[in-house]
């Protein structure tokens, strides 16, 4: 069989678009299953239903709290957003620019005791860099705690 | 006066650019040949300029001239040299020199080995290089200039973050760079070639050895960067998903198409606006990435800390310079003639299949990379897509790729025959069958992906070498028959067989690696033992060490095999005290059945050392694969064929002087 040419680019711009719908299909159920959403820890404790899937929390690490390495492989931090604080639970070693104060992204579940579960702590290589989802959630939080009335 | 030098050239070089990029083009419109003869001429005197001002930054770290603000922030006196020289590029405004350094390279290149090249081509494609030049340099002197000066100059400079105090930093970022901005010489072409209305096999033969070069380079770019965090960040993975790595996965996915339509171009005189349209959208992908890059809006390891400023120019330099080039594409691609019909079973139609799954799996990590942007810009909402999301969509696009490139490497062109195809591959059918049953019954149920996954490899590999044996006429004929074929056998037939195994190497590599990898964090203290991938771990304790500009403590594994000692892992924490930060160095024993991986973490209050243990099965394979898959390139590269004009050119010039 042979295609004119008309047919055939025909045939290639068909091709083209089932396999590109095929794709978005994928792309639209992937995503809805596998995205992981990014809360503050204010945002956490507003929540009312804690969720199911797998998010990350970010913020600082607070400051003057000690980090427990007791039990061994197991760390309890504190991050906070300067307005609320959460209590992190991660087993591993951490990152090297994990530090008080440092801005830190944490991924995993939040347990039913409020403790969040991480299985994995984001340190960012530049010192100097923050996080932007770090920085916004600190924005936030100093300024509705500076008074804007509410 | 060095940083002086190095701002006057780069002036200088922004004028040279604007010569470039206007008068050779004036000359091609009017048909005057010597405004187009001064496209070579500008192209290797830009390129001359640009390298000295490169040399004069690279000049002051090696110096340590801190009252250059860029050397100041970025380097120490107490740094090795190789450090204080890749630091050059180690930060924003020194890397945007790099690129552009590499940019006019290519440009003077193309001026070089460009002769047999038309005038008025050769002319339009160095005006475009010479305005995509004057773009980038704009850039670097109105938003980075390196060459600020700090008054008072500081005593001592910042330093160089550690974690790039590597050798990786001297390598990775230039073969990157070649690769993405090699790409720039095909757009050119693509952007000359819709100018003239014209496209033929003879301009596929000109682009071919560009696009090889700059695919090959960025190949081996992303190889050692993926392997730079595999040993330097102490995660034992190396591959994230990061965006920064995505960003150099879309132009590597949609230049290895455009390889494959280029063939088709140079062969069969077809697919040749799709040619064009991949041309323009590989290097547009390469501008993408370095915009995503510089401008921090996405999270990402790689992110230097960033000004928005900066983030705002490269976007609009990238729509200025994609956007023209497909707005040209629009009015003109209809010019192009069809070329040669074929049928649907087909070398050709076999292409057009890994073409468009190539690009719709670069497609798919845009939108991934993309995603979280266009969610936090419609709903503020923040999120991250990670690797379930591209191990749910890249891999199925990616399974037929790596099944039809050998059906389709055997097709014949315009019309074949599949069912042939396919019997002449029985060995390989029935070799694949067998890995996918043992694996199967080897690991009891489960593992039915890696089974699949491994029998592909297995199919690639032997499907490949099926090819050699029926074009050497092995077994058929005395050996010295067969190997003297071999030996006459195209360069590009034998870069094709290197890097289709390659492929299954690589995905061999992959699948092991993660399937079977075996992790252990373990609280350790001296005369605990572990055994992971059949060694034995003897942790020995802990000593201080002493760097050129580090202090740090370095752990002891005695490995032993079968009652044997092999050798002594040593991982190392170290702090850096000019830069106040501390690293991971992970002691690894790397062999080809698989690498032996340790960290050391933190001590705790009764004096035990946290660890982390990783076996990674065949890791190596990764790398290894990448690594000929860019050597197959390289050898496809030295084809006579694609320097045939060249040579004529040569031996016409030689009988000349002869006479």
């Amino acid at each position: 069989m042979q295609l004119t040419g008309k047919q055939q680019r025909l045939t290639i711009v068909l091709l083209g678009l089932i396999l590109c719908s095929i794709a978005t299909a994928m792309i639209l159920a992937a995503l809805k299953d596998s995205v992981v959403y990014f809360y503050s820890p204010t945002n956490l404790l507003e929540k009312q239903t804690i969720p199911e899937r797998r998010v990350r929390v970010g913020g600082l690490v607070k400051k003057n709290e000690q980090i427990y390495t007791k039990t061994g492989v197991v760390n309890l931090f504190i991050v906070t957003d300067k307005k609320n604080d959460i209590t992190v639970r991660f087993t591993g070693i951490l990152p090297d620019l994990f530090r008080e104060g440092q801005g830190v992204v944490a991924e995993g579940k939040i347990g039913p005791n409020g403790v969040f579960f991480a299985d994995e702590v984001l340190a960012k290589h530049d010192e100097n860099y923050m996080p932007p989802e770090v920085a916004e959630t600190l924005r936030r939080s100093s300024k509705s705690k500076t008074g804007e009335p509410r | 006066m060095i940083a002086e030098t190095g701002q006057f050239t780069l002036v200088l070089a922004l004028i040279v650019a604007i010569v470039q990029g206007t008068l050779p083009l004036a000359g091609s419109v009017k048909n005057n040949i010597r405004l187009m003869a001064l496209g070579s001429t500008s192209a290797t005197s830009l390129f001359l300029c640009v390298l000295v001002s490169f040399g004069c930054l690279i000049q002051a770290f090696i110096v340590s001239d801190f009252s250059v603000f860029n050397v100041a922030q970025n380097s120490h006196t107490q740094k090795p040299l190789l450090y204080k020289i890749s630091g050059v590029w180690g930060n924003h405004e020194g890397s945007m020199l790099l690129w552009v350094t590499i940019l006019t390279l290519f440009g003077a290149s193309v001026a070089a080995f460009g002769k047999n090249l038309p005038e008025s081509l050769k002319a339009r494609v160095l005006s475009i290089q010479g305005l995509i030049s004057a773009s980038f340099i704009s850039f670097i002197l109105f938003t980075s200039n390196p060459f600020l000066r700090l008054d008072p100059a500081p005593v001592e400079g910042q330093g160089l973050n550690p974690i790039l105090q590597d050798p990786g930093l001297a390598f990775h970022p230039p073969f990157l760079y070649i690769g993405y901005v090699g790409f720039s010489i095909v757009f050119s072409f693509a952007v000359a070639a819709l100018i003239e209305g014209r496209i033929d096999p003879a301009w596929a033969r000109w682009v071919r050895p560009w696009t090889l070069a700059a695919w090959c380079s960025l190949t081996i770019g992303i190889a050692l960067g993926s392997w730079w965090a595999y040993y330097e960040l102490g995660w034992g993975g190396w591959w994230f998903w990061d965006p920064v790595e995505n960003a150099s996965l879309i132009p590597w996915l949609i230049g290895t198409a455009l390889l494959h339509s280029a063939i088709v171009v140079e062969k069969r005189d077809a697919l040749k606006s799709w040619t064009i349209l991949l041309a323009i959208l590989t290097f547009s992908m390469s501008l993408l990435g370095t915009f995503l890059v510089r401008s921090g809006i996405l999270t990402s390891v790689h992110t230097f800390a960033t000004d928005p400023e900066r983030g705002v120019f490269i976007l609009l330099l990238l729509i200025l310079i994609s956007g023209s080039a497909l707005i040209l594409y629009a009015l003109r691609a209809s010019l192009i003639l069809p070329g040669g019909v074929f049928s649907p079973i087909s070398r050709e139609a076999a292409l057009i299949f890994n073409n468009l799954l190539l690009t719709t799996g670069a497609a798919v990590v845009l939108l991934g990379t993309l995603y979280p942007l266009l969610l936090d810009a419609l709903y503020g909402a923040k999120v991250s897509v990670g690797p379930p999301f591209y191990n749910a969509t890249f891999l199925p696009i990616m399974a037929p790729v790596l099944v039809a490139c050998v059906i389709g490497s055997m097709l014949r062109w315009k019309r074949a025959d599949l069912a042939g195809v396919l019997g002449r591959l029985k060995v390989a059918t029935l070799t694949a069958l067998l890995v996918v049953l043992t694996i199967i019954w080897a690991t009891g149920s489960g593992d039915v992906l890696v089974a699949l996954a491994l029998g592909v490899s297995a199919w690639i590999i032997i499907g490949t070498m099926v090819q050699v044996s029926e074009r050497i006429n092995l077994f058929k004929f005395p050996l010295s028959k067969s190997l003297s074929r071999a030996r006459n056998l195209p360069r590009a037939f034998w870069g094709m067989v290197i890097s289709h195994s390659a492929l299954g190497i690589l995905v061999i590599g992959i699948t092991i690696s993660s399937a079977w990898r075996v992790e252990f964090i373990k609280l350790m203290k001296a005369g605990d033992t572990v055994s992971a991938g059949g060694y034995t771990l003897t942790f020995a304790g802990t000593l201080p060490i002493v760097g050129p500009n580090y202090t740090g403590i370095q752990g002891q594994f005695r490995v032993e095999r079968n009652g044997k000692e092999i050798t002594v892992l040593l991982p190392e924490k170290r702090s850096y005290p000019a830069e106040r930060n501390r690293t991971t160095e992970a002691g690894i024993l790397s062999t080809i059945s698989g690498d032996l991986y340790t960290v050391l973490g933190e001590m705790s209050e009764n004096g035990e050392w946290s660890t982390r243990i990783y076996f990674n099965p065949m890791i190596n394979w990764i790398w290894i694969g990448a690594i000929l898959m860019a050597f197959g390139g390289l050898i496809s590269l030295t084809d006579r064929r694609l320097h045939i004009r060249l040579l004529e050119k040569f031996s016409k010039e030689a009988n000349g002087n002869a006479a």
